[in-house]
C-alpha cells in the first residue's frame, strides 16, 4: 500500500458528487490513519535525534580553580564562590575538621539559593522548603526532582582547588 | 449496495478500532519524546537509548496498523 493518495479512475464528477457517504468515510479514515503514522514517524525521529545528540556530546571541560585555603573555614562553616563559570553560584561546606564539601547553591526546583543549616546538617531552601543532604547533596525532603550538582574538590599543599561538576 | 452496507459497517468498526489503537500509541509516543528530552536537558543519558528504541517499536506497531487498515479496506471492498 502506498502511502500517498493514488489518483483516482473514476470520472471527477464522480469524485466531487460521490453518493456513496461510506467511501467517503473509508478514504478520510485511510487518510488519517496515514497522517497518524506521518507523526509517529516524526516522533520516532525527535528520539533518534536526542540519542543521536547524546551519543555525539563532547564530555565537558571543567577549570582547576582554587577556592580557598585549607583552615579559612571554620568547621561548621560556609563559603561562597562562583564555579565553573562566574554565573554558577557555589556553597562550599565544611562539615567536619578534615571533611570539605561544595555544591552548587542553585536549587534544582526553581533555582533559589540554597543554605547550609549547621543546625539540621542540612542545606536548605528557603522558597519551598526543600532539603538536601550535606553529605552527597542528595534530596532529603521538598519538591526538588534531583539532587544538588556536587563540585569535585581536590588539596593541593595549603589550598583547595574546585575541578569539575558532578550530575550537573 | 444493500449487501454490502453491513459488511462495510463491520470494517469501519474494524478500522476505528485499529484508529484509537494508533492515536494511543502516538500519545504515549508523544509523552515519551517530552520526557526523554527532559532528561537529556537535565542531563540524564541513560534513559536516551532505551526510549529511542521503544519509540521506534511504537512507529512500527502504528505503521502496522495502518498497513492492516488499508489491507482490511482493500479486502472489505474486493470481497
Amino acid at each position: 500500500m502506498s502511502l500517498l493518495r493514488q489518483p483516482s479512475r473514476d470520472p471527477l464528477w464522480r469524485d466531487e458528487f460521490s453518493v456513496h457517504a461510506e467511501d467517503e468515510q473509508y478514504v478520510t479514515r485511510r487518510q488519517f490513519a496515514k497522517f497518524l503514522t506521518l507523526t509517529s514517524l516524526a516522533m520516532a525521529a525527535g528520539n533518534i535525534w536526542i540519542l543521536a545528540r547524546s551519543v555525539m556530546r563532547q564530555p565537558p571541560r571543567f577549570p582547576v580553580v582554587t577556592v580557598g585555603r585549607l583552615g579559612d573555614v571554620p568547621v561548621g562553616g560556609v563559603k561562597l564562590f562562583t564555579y565553573p563559570t562566574p554565573n554558577d553560584p557555589c556553597i562550599l561546606v565544611r562539615t567536619d575538621e578534615q571533611t570539605y564539601v561544595a555544591y552548587s547553591q542553585v536549587c534544582t526546583h526553581l533555582s533559589c539559593a540554597v543554605f547550609f543549616s549547621a543546625k539540621t546538617r542540612r542545606l536548605e531552601c528557603p522558597c519551598h522548603n526543600g532539603s538536601f543532604s550535606v553529605s552527597d547533596g542528595s534530596v532529603i525532603a521538598g519538591p526538588p526532582p534531583r539532587p544538588l550538582p556536587k563540585i569535585t574538590l581536590e588539596r593541593r599543599g595549603s589550598d583547595l582547588v574546585a575541578t569539575g561538576v558532578e550530575g550537573a | 449496495m444493500a449487501e454490502q452496507a453491513p459488511r462495510h459497517k463491520k470494517a469501519l468498526v474494524m478500522i476505528d478500532g485499529a484508529l484509537a489503537l494508533i492515536v494511543i500509541l502516538l500519545i504515549v509516543q508523544m509523552w515519551l519524546l517530552s520526557a526523554t528530552l527532559e532528561a537529556f536537558l537535565g542531563g540524564h543519558h541513560r534513559v536516551v537509548l532505551p526510549a529511542a528504541i521503544v519509540s521506534g517499536a511504537l512507529f512500527a506497531a502504528c505503521l502496522g496498523l495502518t498497513l492492516f487498515t488499508g489491507r482490511f479496506d482493500e479486502q472489505s471492498r474486493t470481497r
